[in-house]
């Protein structure tokens, strides 16, 4: 068990040293040497051309994993409405479901929720699972984590997807505490290594500046919360069929400690961020808080969402909903417009896997034209309001 | 009011970067630091200290060098500092390092709240939390934004999710992770310095806290990294010339052929 330098092998070339995210390894006599800060992150096996480090881990004897299958969906939903990340886990189970020939099913819970499973069969469920209660009328943690860990129990599927939103990312930790297994977070590509049957997830790490892709070999189900925006909608066939399995639970079963006293909807964004196919960001390049209205009218033509810069939060030109980036919000539009943004490393991490991003900046060394699909060199003053006023023209508005 | 927040020592940078030649990782060297997010789950403790009274304990999971961690969390006012350091607990993945932090945190005993901050800035998992709370038996609220008031054993927090916030009430002990927008953390004083430098760590390895170790660590780690890679930047960067009203047709053009307007 540990790390290891294989000194036959080691030629002290130092890749490794300059790998490390955390200053553990030294050279002494032209031999690797791994200190006590290491946390066996995996960097420098990676970074060594001669495969002189190695990681061992004793292999867990794999528990009952052989009466696990299917793929499952958690059905999010809020106020009766389907949150849209749910078909792109569809989309993306059915793929997986079809690489291990195996079922996909979704797991719906609500009250007078049941309209919806339907829905869910037509975009690619072989079988809804669905429990309705007035206990489960909003989410909390306490109620919908015992219904998912019951159905898990009592169905064994080997894969469960839910959205990294701010519900997915509540659930999928308490589910995978309580049941024992392991969970990545916030993915954005999953595969199936079809030899081992393993689910293959990869998601970014440091800011997205690394990609990583972790496998769950020994406990099950393999759960992941997948990234919204990133994987491909499921598309709608009216022919589908598919099975409604209503599951009754006991009102005594669906308490739930923490209560939701009120709901206080944020109404300076007109458009949501994390569902916006187009945003329009503002940067400090504005020069201040009134400079905003230029954002927000180009943003109002297209229908986009209003994003912003950390240094413009932290000024308080705007509110912190707004920001994108590392500390903030990460999204992926198809269009991302940055205007004034010079784009600091923790902005990039909250939105350069955007499809399309044009950035505007007087300054031609920011490094937000590293990322830029289309850069425009120029005062945002004059390049916002020509765009503004050329979009307004050509949609009609 | 007993407090426990947890925090963890992170490079001071996610710049790091894969040499596309060598394919091998660059990082420029940088000191470690607080998790940026767990700066203001420190910050909350010290606030709810201040307006409730009691005493406020950080742990941290990491080693040896992590206890400069617990030291700056002490000179912005942290009563003490708890770091578990064993070679078994490296390689965690975020449901062993909840199980050594269970421990820990039943070592410790009593308490009325733990805070976390919202995610990691290396992991960027956020799992900790909720993971901890479960096996502690404790309800927890993520993303909180506000602590409302602490009153007869409950705690009102406001909670951030896509679309606003909402207002959660939540018995106590309890735990929430909190994210940026809940306060500005306070810098650290000089006599918060000065005593930082004379404070005695409480140290634990994995025989301290009882814990089979094959539930620590890389052994105790269900996930399992099998490569790590440079995300593809396939994108082509593109300056537009000419005078403004020329960039601006140009771009929507574009735009406009690749069927995004």
């Amino acid at each position: 068990m540990g790390i290891k330098v294989i000194l036959d092998k080691c030629t002290g070339c130092k890749l490794c040293l300059k790998s490390c995210p955390y200053n553990a390894i030294s050279i002494s006599e032209k031999k690797a040497v791994i200190g006590s800060s290491c946390t066996l992150c995996g960097f420098c096996v990676e970074a060594c051309k001669l495969e002189a480090i190695v990681i061992e881990k004793e292999e867990a004897k794999a528990a009952d994993i052989a009466d696990y299958s299917g793929v499952w969906v958690f059905a999010e939903q809020r106020w009766g409405r389907i949150a849209p990340v749910v078909y792109e886990l569809l989309g993306e189970g059915r793929k997986l479901a079809d690489a291990l020939e195996t079922r996909l099913s979704a797991a719906l819970l609500g009250e007078n929720v049941k309209e919806k499973a339907s829905d869910l069969i037509t975009h690619g469920a072989d079988e809804v699972y669905l429990v309705e209660s007035k206990f489960l009328e909003s989410y909390l943690d306490d109620a919908y984590s015992r219904v998912i860990v019951d159905m898990v129990r009592e169905h064994k599927p080997s894969i469960l997807l839910m959205g990294a939103t701010a519900i997915g990312r509540s659930l999928a930790p308490k589910v995978a505490a309580m049941l024992e297994t392991g969970l990545t977070a916030d993915c954005t590509a999953l595969e199936i290594d079809t030899e081992k049957k393993l689910l293959l997830q990869t998601r970014p790490a440091f800011g997205g500046n690394i990609m990583a892709t972790i496998i769950c070999p020994n406990r099950r189900p393999q759960i992941a919360t997948v990234r919204p925006r990133v994987m491909k909608r499921a598309s709608r066939n009216e022919k589908k069929r598919g099975e409604i399995i209503e599951k009754k639970m006991k009102p005594e079963d669906l308490s739930s400690r923490t209560r939701v006293l009120d709901f206080v909807e944020d109404l300076t964004e007109k458009v949501k961020l994390e569902e916006a196919d187009i945003i329009v960001s503002g940067g400090r390049g504005l020069g201040g808080p009134e400079n905003f209205k230029l954002v927000e009218e180009l943003a109002d033509v297209l229908e986009a969402a209003v994003g912003a810069s950390r240094a413009t939060v932290d000024a308080g030109w705007i509110p912190y909903s707004h920001q994108v980036g590392q500390t903030g919000k990460t999204v992926c539009p198809k269009l991302y417009i940055a205007c004034g943004i010079s784009g600091a490393i923790q902005h990039l991490a909250g939105m350069q896997t955007s499809d399309v991003i044009v950035a505007v900046n007087k300054d031609p060394e920011a490094p937000i034209f590293q990322v830029a699909t289309y850069g425009i060199v120029g005062d945002l003053f004059e390049v916002i309001p020509a765009l503004t006023a050329k979009f307004k023209e050509m949609l009609g508005g | 009011m007993e407090i426990i927040v947890c925090i963890k020592q992170v490079p001071g940078t996610t710049e790091v970067k894969i040499d596309p030649a060598t394919n091998t990782l660059i990082r420029e060297g940088v000191e470690s630091i607080i998790n940026p997010f767990d700066t203001y789950a420190l910050e909350e403790g010290l606030r709810m200290k201040e307006r409730w009274g009691g005493k406020v304990t950080t742990i941290t999971m990491g080693p040896p060098q992590a206890e400069k961690a617990l030291r700056e969390a002490i000179a912005m006012g942290i009563d003490e500092g708890v770091l578990l350091s064993d070679r078994a607990f490296a390689g965690a993945d975020t449901l062993a390092t909840s199980y050594a932090l269970f421990r820990a945190i039943e070592k410790i005993g009593s308490y009325d709240l733990i805070i976390c901050g919202k995610q990691t800035m290396d992991g960027d998992t956020g799992q900790v939390g909720p993971e901890l709370a479960e096996r502690l038996g404790t309800p927890f609220v993520t993303y909180v934004k506000k602590v409302e008031e602490v009153n007869d054993g409950h705690i009102k927090v406001e909670r951030m999710i896509e679309d606003g916030y909402e207002v959660v009430e939540m018995p106590l002990p309890g735990l929430i992770t909190v994210v940026k927008e809940i306060n500005e953390p306070r810098l650290p004083s000089l006599r918060g310095m000065m005593k930082a430098k004379s404070a005695e760590i409480t140290i634990w390895t994995a025989s301290d806290l009882g814990v089979d170790t094959s539930k620590v660590g890389l052994a105790g780690s269900p996930t399992q990294v099998v490569r790590i890679f440079a995300p593809e930047r396939s994108r082509k960067s593109e300056i537009l010339q000419g005078d403004v009203s020329s960039q601006v047709d140009q771009l929507v053009k574009k735009l406009r052929e690749a069927k995004i307007v």
